[in-house]
């Protein structure tokens, strides 16, 4: 079965008298995938590049490990900040692969998601007005998220010459004194991007100088390619200032089962679990166990995938670049975010007239930031044999132009 | 991971990669590929390849699995009278296990007579099968590591952030 999206309603409401929808919501434009989605759904045979998730299915131990838990039964709320088997083994993992010490207790919650675990960093931290840099482009969303806490997000520009990290002096001037976090997602979705030791420490560096709060997204951590990605909760000095987001969607190929987590300061997490435990309660329970199965012995099935991700990211990087798309090569995630300058078209016309033309679905970079012009976004986690369809069609395309 | 290594998962993954294709999947380069694969070949590493068919779909043959209880042999164990199983064309696999049999005997045949056929008259009077238990095949859930019932389609959204 795929997929179907039911019509939404077309009745107009006449104007109200008062305000119904919050401003700030009301003046959020939606996500530029969304307006893709639409495009693409109900297209025929479309080979989608536009996928933001794996196309694993969750390793059957886990599925099982889930299944068992809801045949003995545990279908209840669970602590507020998760079972504390699953606490204790997130907090060993941090250990060895983050080189971070975290205390289960009171210093790690477990999310619905990653997302949530972002919505809860910017409330804890942001008071109205309070900005919040934002890297661009960078995951949707980041600047929503922080807008919808009272905060202001403020981007900072990347470039594909810099690796699509951001040049401290860049940070140092959008930095006011009403700057209060900044958030960073390496690897990078929607570039692919990793981030290198000494960037990495020269971004804590600039956290401190400002006493700012750093949110890190890494949820793409375990996904990099010929090395690994250094991350931010192994600087011990950064780490009262550090709120770490993490969690199994995608390494783990879990995406549905909504299971993250977060690391933190104890009066950070301690403020975080307040909105966690008064709007969520907490994560779904059969998801917690079957999480903790992913942690316990799930590293053998990460790797199997990482595997195939590593091929089909040398795949599809070789042929953007054999067709004439320079694609810089990504070292994280599943992304490869290829430039299109050279056709001449913008982002959006290019997905757009690709996806008419050939039927592959790409995400125009412009999605994900202004500084998105010019780039596509192209998941990888995709089947070699969609791949190989794609990067055909893709060709046809820029040389009909 | 070792180069050969990646070869061999990549083309057990897909063996109809050529090594150009394999190169750029590995990031090596067609010439070292090319000559790794041959190498695996000349070892007797890779051994064939083939296609795996859903026999569901294609073929009205009838399979049997035959546990055989033999009486080894002194000097050859069971490789001798291993040898005049496998040695008919329509044994399809032979393996040696240990429990409560010798020898686990995959036959294929047109029709049930036939198989019948091949036990009573070949299997069962070679002079050291003691016994033998056949089990015919009804259905195919898996085969070297695919899944052949499942045809359902992920259901994906084909744009998520």
């Amino acid at each position: 079965m795929k997929p179907q999206t039911i019509e939404s309603s077309q009745e107009t409401v006449s104007p109200p008298s008062r305000r119904r929808v919050n401003r700030v919501i009301e003046a959020m434009p939606p996500s530029g995938i969304r307006k893709f989605f639409d495009l693409v759904m109900g297209r025929p045979n479309v080979v989608s590049l536009g996928v933001g998730e794996p196309d694993f299915v969750t390793p059957w131990h886990i599925c099982d490990a889930g299944i068992h838990s809801l045949e003995m039964g545990k279908t209840s709320y669970s602590s507020n900040q998760g079972i504390t088997e699953l606490r204790e083994e997130i907090a060993a993992y941090l250990k060895r692969v983050h080189q971070a010490e975290y205390n289960p207790a009171d210093q790690i919650i477990v999310t619905v998601g990653g997302s949530e675990a972002l919505d809860l960093a910017f409330r804890a931290v942001l008071e109205p007005g309070d900005q919040a840099l934002v890297v661009d482009p960078s995951f949707v969303s980041y600047a929503p998220l922080a807008a919808m806490a009272g905060g202001e997000p403020v981007r900072v520009a990347t470039t594909q010459e810099e690796g699509f990290t951001p040049r401290i002096e860049d940070l140092e001037r959008a930095t006011t004194e009403r700057t209060r976090a900044i958030i960073v997602n390496y690897p990078n979705n929607p570039t692919g991007a990793t981030i290198t030791q000494e960037k990495l420490e020269a971004i804590a560096q600039f956290t401190l100088d400002h006493d700012l709060i750093l949110i890190s997204d890494e949820m793409y951590h375990p996904l990099t390619y010929e090395g690994t990605s250094p991350t931010f909760a192994a600087l011990p000095e950064l780490r009262d200032h550090l709120i770490l987001v993490h969690g199994f969607s995608k390494a783990w190929a879990m995406t549905g089962w909504r299971m993250g987590f977060t690391a933190g300061p104890v009066d950070i997490i301690n403020g975080m679990l307040k909105i966690h435990q008064y709007c969520m309660m907490c994560a779904s329970t059969p998801s917690q166990f079957a999480a903790l199965e992913a942690l316990r012995h799930g590293a053998d099935e990460v790797e199997k995938m990482r595997r195939e991700y590593d091929a089909r990211r040398r795949f599809v990087v070789h042929h953007f670049n054999r067709i004439g798309l320079d694609c810089p090569t990504p070292y994280g995630a599943f992304y490869a975010f290829p430039s299109i300058r050279s056709t001449g078209l913008s982002s959006e016309d290019f997905a757009q007239r690709l996806l008419e033309r050939e039927n592959v679905a790409v995400v125009p970079g412009t999605a994900f930031g202004e500084c998105g012009e010019g780039h596509i976004r192209c998941s990888y986690a995709t089947s070699m044999a969609d791949l190989r369809k794609a990067m055909q069609r893709i060709e046809s395309f820029v040389q009909s132009l | 991971m070792p180069l050969r290594a990646q070869i061999l998962e990549t083309l057990q993954r897909d063996a109809r990669l050529t090594a150009a294709e394999i190169a750029v999947m590995t990031g090596s380069d067609e010439k070292t590929v090319t000559a790794e694969i041959e190498a695996l070949e000349k070892e007797g590493v890779i051994l064939a390849y083939k296609t795996l068919v859903d026999p569901e779909r294609t073929q009205s043959k009838v399979t049997c699995l035959i546990e055989v209880s033999v009486q080894p042999e002194r000097g050859s164990g069971f490789d001798s009278i291993a040898e005049r199983v496998y040695r008919f064309p329509e044994v399809k696999t032979v393996f040696l296990v240990s429990g409560g049999y010798d020898l686990l005997v995959m036959v294929e045949g047109d029709a049930i007579r036939d198989i019948a056929d091949f036990v009573t008259d070949k299997l069962s009077t070679l002079p050291n099968v003691r016994s033998t238990a056949s089990h015919f095949l009804l259905k195919k859930y898996k085969e070297m590591g695919t899944i052949l019932v499942e045809h359902r389609e992920r259901e994906r959204m084909p744009v998520s952030p």
